[in-house]
């Protein structure tokens, strides 16, 4: 396989997983503005979208989040189809998300105390785009 | 047509989140409002005497409309309570109550709190619900958990249980739901400040700010005589007798 196509193909599985985190952020955004409870399972989604670190500046966290998914679904796409200053603003974007992510799971962890599976697939997603970012060929000539 | 594909792309996945989002907001927002709270058959305007705690003649007065099962409102409890502590004198809190239909136990919680309220315990009922509502929310049946409740604040149980499913009790509980849905809450909490809706409550700098612009504007006056309330219904944690 050449550098090209493993690379086309790494950038379209980085798109779909951004799909799948907008969704996601997509879903707790609106669920926060209807001011409606998440329910999830064995997880406390309320007390972690209910809690002060929800929201920055009045707009919902997860809003950001849909914003960052939407940018790496953007360059993730344009890479694949060879637009290259679109790999370094990718790289930009993920690397930016998983700094926000660890910051957020260290709210979720030790301030507090609750964790809502939501957040937790979006941190995972994160990390697998961070590591599709590491894994993926640099450009050959 | 290559060039342009990923842009057509890229536009078509926007207007996909875009429309799935507000679809999602239209039918979560019609689920509340529609499931919501129960809805009495009378024009009763708001359940009296009030749930208040703090001075009567304090100038700001926040009033939430709460829903003892919902974690927000316990999380929002907090903020409140340290808000009292912060602004003493200057600030009331005013309690109506705003059971959801989508938390199972959210009504007898509401009128639990209204039967110890009968007892003159109110408060100390809502503050009780809130702080062990991870334990009580999750039981299948929640009446043995208030009578425990109920217990530790010294009310007569026997009462309280008789009182708890009371016409008197439900229908302080469907009178407050009343004019939640009249002054347009739809979710929990919604607090007003001065009769102000304020937006992103769970923001103690917000709130600050909103309380702190409602004292630069208010000159002290009962919250009774702003709404047009005689001050004799006000009872502050006595509550009726």
């Amino acid at each position: 396989m050449t550098g090209a196509r493993s690379q086309t193909i790494f950038y379209t599985v980085a798109a779909l997983i951004a799909l799948i985190g907008l969704a996601d952020a997509t879903y707790l955004t609106v669920t926060h503005l209807t001011g409606e409870d998440v329910v999830c399972g064995s997880g406390d989604c309320s007390a972690v979208l209910g809690s002060v670190y929800a929201t920055v500046a009045g707009i919902p966290t997860a809003a950001f989040g849909a914003v960052a998914y939407f940018a790496v679904f953007s360059s993730a796409l344009l890479a694949a189809f060879g637009y290259t200053r679109a790999r370094m603003f990718l790289t930009l974007v993920v690397a930016v998300m998983f700094g926000v992510t660890l910051w957020l799971l260290y709210v979720q962890a030790f301030m507090l105390h609750a964790f809502c599976p939501f957040c937790l697939l979006s941190a995972a997603l994160t990390f697998f785009l961070a590591g599709i970012i590491i894994a993926t060929p640099s450009t050959t000539p | 047509m290559k060039r342009s594909l990923p842009f057509v792309i890229i536009a078509a996945v926007a207007a996909l989140t875009i429309g799935a989002g507000a679809m999602l907001y239209r039918v979560k927002e019609r689920a509340i409002a529609g499931g919501g709270v129960t809805r009495p058959s009378t024009n009763e305007t708001g359940a009296e005497p009030l749930h208040v705690r703090g001075q009567p003649g304090a100038p700001v007065t926040l009033e939430e409309f709460g829903d003892f099962q919902c974690p927000s409102c316990a999380t929002e409890a907090e903020i409140i309570s340290k808000l009292e502590q912060d602004y003493g004198p200057r600030l009331r809190v005013v309690w109506r109550n705003f059971p959801l239909a989508m938390h199972a136990h959210a009504l007898e919680a509401a009128l639990a709190a209204e039967a110890a309220g009968l007892q003159g315990h109110f408060w100390e009922m809502h503050d009780l619900l809130y702080k062990n509502q991870a334990v009580w929310s999750k039981a299948l049946d929640v009446r043995p958990f208030f009578n425990m409740y109920a217990r530790s604040i010294r009310l007569d149980v026997e009462r309280f249980a008789k009182d708890s499913t009371s016409h008197e009790v439900k229908a302080r509980v469907v009178s407050d739901g009343e004019q939640g849905v009249s002054r347009g809450v739809k979710n929990t909490p919604t607090l007003f400040i001065n009769d102000s809706e304020v937006r992103n409550s769970f923001s103690p700098e917000r709130l600050h700010q909103a309380i702190d612009a409602a004292l630069a504007e208010t000159t002290p006056k009962a919250f009774g005589a702003d709404r047009g309330l005689p001050l004799a219904k006000l009872q502050p944690r006595g509550e009726h007798k």
